[in-house]
């Protein structure tokens, strides 16, 4: 009875383990965590899903890429122009701050709003580069190494979570999606992108493979 | 009503806000100086300085310039005497001289922020100006010898 009495509770012990053991291997399977990855002092909740994370920003890539968003991301010091993103025919430089050098700043070509017409400048009160200090390139960058840079706080601008989150309402990202006349929006609406953009953070921010 | 600080003196227009900066000088108040050249901020004929910055004033909307400063060519100095101006009669930079003021308007931004450029320099701050009779190797010189003519120092307008 004493052998029989152990050896059941051996195998409850056993049982329960096998049961803890079984759930934390689901709960690692499904990579769930309260823990924001990028910013600790954020009160959003992530729940990690890589596969859906990465589905999600390869469509945020697409995006990003687009003459509208990459244009003023260029991997030298002169901004694109156009659907075919040429340099830019006045040559302007991206001086320190992002705005021009001398008397080709930006803002002296590039109005508060769209200038009306074909081949006019588009316009926006904050038309600017990134700064050369943190040039946040996006000109030939891989989706892999675009998603790495974007949530790396020394490339992306000292971005946090949620600043990344609001940074897809920032006035400039918004003018994208009013390009003015003869150039081709993103292809995302500017909510699916929104959307989709949360989607890739909250699910864990997951780069692709490549 | 616009108000224009233009030269210093100040102009209130009936005109309409959406008008292009251009126009308003130009048309409205006389001052011919400065040059329609493209009409979409491509070629720098129409370079003024607005608050110091130098504007291409056929995209800028009166709006934009309503109670700000501006300075066309014609209030770059009281006596034709600003350095640019001297070393652009020295060096005879002009061939047709249609695009000259928004030339020197730009030259002037440069040697303020930049008293002694270097030639990269000089290509940086003019590449958005377009000389159709191509004196840019004479403008080089000359904004050079303007940088020389006021001693390196970046007292200039």
């Amino acid at each position: 009875m004493k052998f029989s009495a152990h050896k059941s509770g051996y195998k409850k012990t056993i049982a329960l383990s096998v049961i803890f053991l079984a759930i934390t291997i689901m709960a690692l399977a499904l990579n769930v965590t309260e823990t924001p990855p990028l910013n600790k002092r954020s009160p959003t909740k992530i729940l990690k899903d890589s596969i859906a994370s990465v589905t999600a920003f390869k469509k945020v890539y697409r995006v990003l890429m687009s003459p509208r968003c990459m244009n003023c991301h260029p991997a030298g010091d002169i901004p694109l122009q156009g659907d075919d993103s040429h340099l830019h025919t006045m040559s302007p430089k991206r001086g320190l701050e992002g705005k021009g050098l001398y008397a080709m700043k930006c803002s002296n070509c590039h109005q508060p709003s769209n200038s009306p017409g074909l081949h006019t400048p588009p316009g926006n009160p904050n038309w600017h580069l990134p700064p050369a200090n943190m040039k946040m390139i996006f000109q030939g960058r891989s989706p892999y190494e675009l998603a790495k840079q974007l949530i790396d706080k020394k490339q992306n601008g000292h971005k946090d979570l949620q600043q990344l989150i609001e940074h897809a309402d920032d006035g400039l990202v918004r003018s994208a999606w009013n390009p003015g006349p003869g150039r081709t929006k993103p292809p995302l609406s500017h909510a699916e992108f929104k959307k989709t953009w949360k989607e890739w953070l909250y699910k864990g921010a997951y780069a692709p493979k490549k | 009503m616009i108000s224009l600080t233009v030269n210093q003196k100040i102009y209130q227009l009936d005109v309409d806000p959406e008008m292009p900066l251009l126009w308003a000088l130009r048309e409205v108040i006389g001052l011919t100086g400065t040059k329609f050249g493209c009409g979409v901020a491509q070629c720098g004929a129409c370079v003024v300085h607005l608050n110091g910055e130098a504007v291409r004033s056929c995209v800028t909307k009166c709006d934009r310039a309503n109670h700000q400063a501006i300075t066309t060519i014609e209030g770059l100095s009281k006596n034709n005497d600003h350095p640019l101006q001297l070393a652009w009669n020295e060096e005879n930079v002009p061939q047709c001289g249609y695009c000259h003021s928004g030339q020197i308007m730009s030259a002037a931004v440069l040697l303020r922020e930049n008293p002694s450029p270097t030639d990269q320099d000089i290509d940086d701050a003019m590449a958005g100006n377009i000389c159709r009779c191509g004196t840019y190797p004479r403008i080089r010189k000359a904004i050079h010898l303007a940088a020389k003519l006021n001693g390196g120092k970046g007292d200039l307008k």
